[in-house]
């Protein structure tokens, strides 16, 4: 296993690709937070009253609250005053079409090599660039416009559909569940807004690309996703961010509503900066995800690559509401040298006849932690309810750790429950078999983690898989794919 | 400072106490060390005294506390019991009801918290193997028992280990000399007589097979009467090279008995373990077994089935942790729930980072028979080494539809059909245990159980 050890050398050694730094000029908020700062931010952005006071609502309630330490991470305590919660690039024109958005920015995506005009022209996504909390260009809009799809930044929503927002933000994430969506519902700079009205089947991905931009700011992001009676959509969210030396805060909160027979396919790569290999920098990803499967037959798959961030925090879950709706969680997550990942998912059946599936594949490599966390609650009247979860944690190398924390809980007599979990390395016969068959041992490795991570990677989108490869590779190497 | 002084000073104690989450707890806890202060122990006072002040700094686990999640012990005491009474008299004369028919053993029994001489019988001779309560081993055999005593089990683990070491009342020291075999089983059936008045019986065991040695031990708990019963039940057992330990645990209590017990095994190098847990009754039955394989080439099986019903709370918590290198280990714990009962199940296992070529299974099946019980099962696998192979399944469900269908198209009346399957899902876990006596009055009292019910 000579070679292997070397492959493992090689990719725990490697750089990180994606690392630069735009030269915006960014408007930014004064460091720290307090009941200022969340005026600042809303009249930043010319909101209603009743936002500012719903900001101040959430504020109010995370002072009183503390940070949660069950998660099986650890990091130097984070100084909630020393962060700038708002910035925006400095131009703030309203655009029309891609030459008005600031040349740099399209250059920062080419060097990313997804560029938006390529997007748009090749692969018919709509790309609602995100960079730095405010959304600077919108594609698409009029074609999806036509069949009554709203898809816009959170803080145009705002302006624009605000019946829309005031009914469904926090109805899926309340302000008050956790920590930092508390934090996110004061601060929140920005996000996206997806209406699909009822019956449409929206005819492209959508997609969004986030990045961590001006030093020293945290990205409070909102998603929000209603999907109306039979409709369906398909949303797509990637993250890459510069390189960084100190921890940089990313809060986001992603809420889900789907109505009767309606379907929302919620697709995550995520490659925030790491940190070095020494474990210095990195980004702290505490994300609060959730879908509620509000109508009858209605289903919210969340498919997730996680290769990024120091620390990941983050169960993207599904409460499955209405009768026979189905949630279901695609995970990839991969930890490398100082890495540490807890991700998993919660599935709460309510409904009757309630379906949902877990497939959660961890990889860890160097030193690092990788967690499985989820729960799999089947209440009183959730009859006939089925669940099935496999989580199967990958080992390389001798100092990495892998843990699986599942909870089980039943309280419904015909629910069907099934959990399993391996824990395992790439096993010395396998390799064989390939080296046998004149593979070499590179390329075996890559066979087998492939192969292994498959199952879920088949769950992303074309546009998305390669992408998706593409960052399992620049973490393992550049031999997936 | 001297225990009288203490005693004297307990009142003051109470408002120096750290300040609980709950005002519920504050008293049970306050209470709990009182009755300490009041208890006249002769021995083991320097590691009651540790135990103690260990648990003043806890007290009791509250519910939001992740081991005791599901099991709201804390409020149950307080509610049943009066701390300020902990002796009880037992009226129990014949134990023959308690015991396990034509069982050719060695037999223990403990009546509400004291050894009982005049109910024991001793069948092994001297040489096979040292049987002593551990008031009197305190007094003559310090030097076995030192190194081991309150070690393996830190009661700084959990709270009830703190409790029962510094409260327990009486207990057994068990030791097995080098190289031998100790051909008959050891008995020990600890059994609570409340029908007086309530019962707090605190006991602890502490055994230890030296080199090359082999036991088989059988524990049962009984109670009965209508008052309340708490046993608060502490054991080690250290395993040591080539050594072979059998344990099986029996739990029959009757009526509103609660009972916590902590089990730890540690095992050296080449030993062999199979542990047995039936649970069957009881108001709430909380067991913490913890395996520690602290050797290469170990082998353990451990299996238990818990047969619930009523109001049964049964929480098993399970610990597998493989410290060394290439062992083995092998977890089964199946459960069925009836009536209002709650079933919870916790499984760890830990693989250290040196303990590679580690093999590790787990699996938990249960199945809810009622529409108002209720599971809450956690596996949990804590990988520190890349050359292992662990795996767990978990499963919650019912009968299958189709095998059902399968029997009653040949003529077998529903109850009885569900019957056969209940039996043959519990059966299994069975299967390990080599004492066939043992085995068939195991078998029956499953059997019976499934019937009754269904």
């Amino acid at each position: 296993m000579s070679k292997g050890n070397q492959v493992l050398e090689e990719i725990t050694s490697k750089e990180y690709e994606h690392g630069w730094n735009v030269n915006l000029e960014a408007d930014e908020a004064p460091m720290g937070l307090n009941e200022g700062t969340v005026r600042f931010i809303s009249a930043k952005k010319g909101e209603p009253e009743w936002l500012l006071e719903w900001r101040l609502k959430a504020f109010r309630l995370w002072e009183k609250m503390k940070e949660p330490t069950w998660p099986n991470v650890s990091y130097p305590a984070i100084d909630y005053q020393n962060i700038i919660y708002y910035s925006a690039p400095k131009k703030k024109a309203t655009l029309n079409s891609l030459d008005e958005v600031d040349p740099e920015l399209v250059k920062t995506f080419e060097k990313l090599g997804i560029s938006i005009t390529e997007q748009k022209r090749l692969t018919g996504v709509a790309v609602d660039a995100v960079i730095d909390s405010v959304s600077v260009a919108t594609t698409f809009k009029e074609k999806l416009g036509e069949l009554g799809i709203i898809f816009c930044s959170f803080s145009e929503a705002v302006k624009e559909h605000p019946e829309l927002i005031k009914k469904y933000l926090g109805s899926v994430v309340p302000m008050n569940d956790n920590y930092f969506a508390a934090l996110n519902s004061a601060v929140f700079s920005d996000g996206s807004f997806c209406y699909i009205p009822k019956g449409v089947r929206c005819p492209m991905e959508l997609s969004t690309y986030f990045r961590i931009n001006a030093a020293n700011t945290g990205q409070f992001e909102r998603t929000l996703i209603v999907a109306d009676e039979g409709s369906y959509v398909s949303y797509l969210e990637g993250c890459t961010a510069p390189m960084r030396d100190e921890n940089q805060l990313h809060a986001a909160v992603v809420e889900l509503y789907t109505m009767k027979d309606a379907e929302i396919k919620y697709s995550t790569v995520q490659n925030w900066y790491p940190g070095d290999k020494n474990g210095k920098g990195g980004i702290y990803n505490f994300v609060t995800k959730r879908g509620l499967c509000f109508g009858d037959h209605s289903k919210i798959s969340w498919t997730q690559v996680e290769t990024g961030s120091a620390i990941t925090w983050k169960y993207p879950s599904c409460v499955l509401k209405g009768d026979y709706s189905v949630g279901e969680f695609y995970s990839v997550a991969v930890t490398n040298n100082y890495q540490q990942a807890d991700t998993g998912t919660k599935m709460i059946h309510i409904g009757k006849n309630t379906r949902s599936r877990i497939v959660s594949k961890g990889i860890s490599a160097g030193k690092s932690q990788n967690s499985y966390r989820g729960q799999v609650h089947v209440l009183k009247r959730a009859s006939n309810a089925r669940n099935h979860s496999q989580c199967d944690s990958l080992l390389m190398g001798d100092q990495c750790g892998a843990h699986t924390f599942p909870y089980i809980d039943v309280e419904n007599n015909s629910a069907r429950i099934e959990h399993e979990a391996t824990t395992s390395k790439i096993g010395e016969d396998q390799i064989f078999y390939c080296l046998q068959r004149g593979i070499d041992e590179e390329a075996a490795v890559a066979l087998i983690v492939n192969g292994y991570a498959k199952e879920v990677l088949n769950q992303l989108p074309m546009e998305f898989a390669v992408e998706a490869q593409k960052l399992l590779a620049l973490t393992l190497e550049g031999s997936v794919g | 400072m001297s225990l009288k002084l203490k005693a004297m000073t307990g009142l003051k104690k109470k408002l120096l106490l750290p300040d609980m989450s709950t005002t519920t707890t504050r008293n049970i806890n306050n209470e709990i060390v009182e009755a300490f202060h009041q208890s006249k122990f002769d021995v083991a006072k320097e590691y009651r005294n540790k135990a103690l002040a260990f648990f003043e700094k806890t007290g009791l686990p509250a519910v939001k506390q992740e081991e005791y999640r599901f099991t709201p012990i804390a409020k149950s005491l307080e509610k049943n019991f009066d701390w300020s009474v902990i002796q009880s008299k037992s009226a129990i004369e014949s134990i023959e009801e308690f015991l396990i028919p034509n069982l050719d053993a060695n037999i223990l029994v403990f009546v509400n918290g004291k050894y009982s001489e005049s109910h024991s019988t001793i069948i092994s001779p001297e040489s096979e193997v040292k049987i002593k309560t551990l008031n009197a081993a305190f007094k003559t055999d310090s030097e076995v028992f030192a190194p081991y005593f309150d070690k393996i089990l830190n009661p700084e683990s959990d709270p009830f280990a703190a409790m029962n070491s510094a409260l327990w009342q009486d207990g057994l020291l068990i030791h097995v000399p080098a190289n031998t075999h100790v051909s008959k089983p050891i008995f020990i059936l600890h059994l609570n007589d409340a029908g007086n008045s309530q019962v707090i019986s605190q006991t602890k065991i502490l055994g230890i097979l030296e080199k090359g040695s082999q036991l088989s031990v059988i524990e049962k708990f009984d109670s009965r009467g209508t008052h309340s019963v708490f046993h608060n039940f502490s054991e080690e057992w250290i395993v040591k090279e080539k050594s072979h330990l059998e344990y099986c645990k029996v739990q029959n209590d009757a009526g509103k008995s609660y009972q916590v017990a902590n089990t730890i095994i540690h095992q050296s190098d080449n030993s062999l373990l199979n542990t047995f847990t039936l649970t069957l009754n009881g108001e709430l039955v909380r067991n913490n077994l913890n395996i520690i394989i602290d050797g290469e080439n170990c082998e353990s099986h451990f299996y238990g089935l818990y047969l619930l019903n009523g109001n049964t709370l049964g929480d098993n918590h399970t610990v597998v942790d493989h410290k060394k290198p290439n062992s083995f280990s092998n977890e089964m714990y199946k459960g069925i729930m009836d009536g209002n009962s709650k079933g919870v199940f916790n499984g760890k296992i830990f693989v250290r980072p040196h303990a590679q070529k580690t093999n590790a299974f787990q699996s938990n099946r249960n199945i809810l028979v009622s529409d108002s019980a209720t599971v809450n099962t956690k596996p949990q696998l804590e990988i520190w080494a890349d050359d292992v192979k662990c795996s767990h399944g978990c499963t919650s469900g019912q009968l299958d539809e189709e095998a059902l269908f399968y029997l009653r198209s040949r003529g077998i009346a529903e109850p009885i059909a569900k019957a056969m399957l209940l039996y043959a899902f519990a059966s299994e876990v069975l299967t390990p245990i080599k004492n066939e006596t043992l085995k068939s009055y195991l078998d029956n009292l499953i059997a019976e159980r499934l019937q009754k019910n269904f």
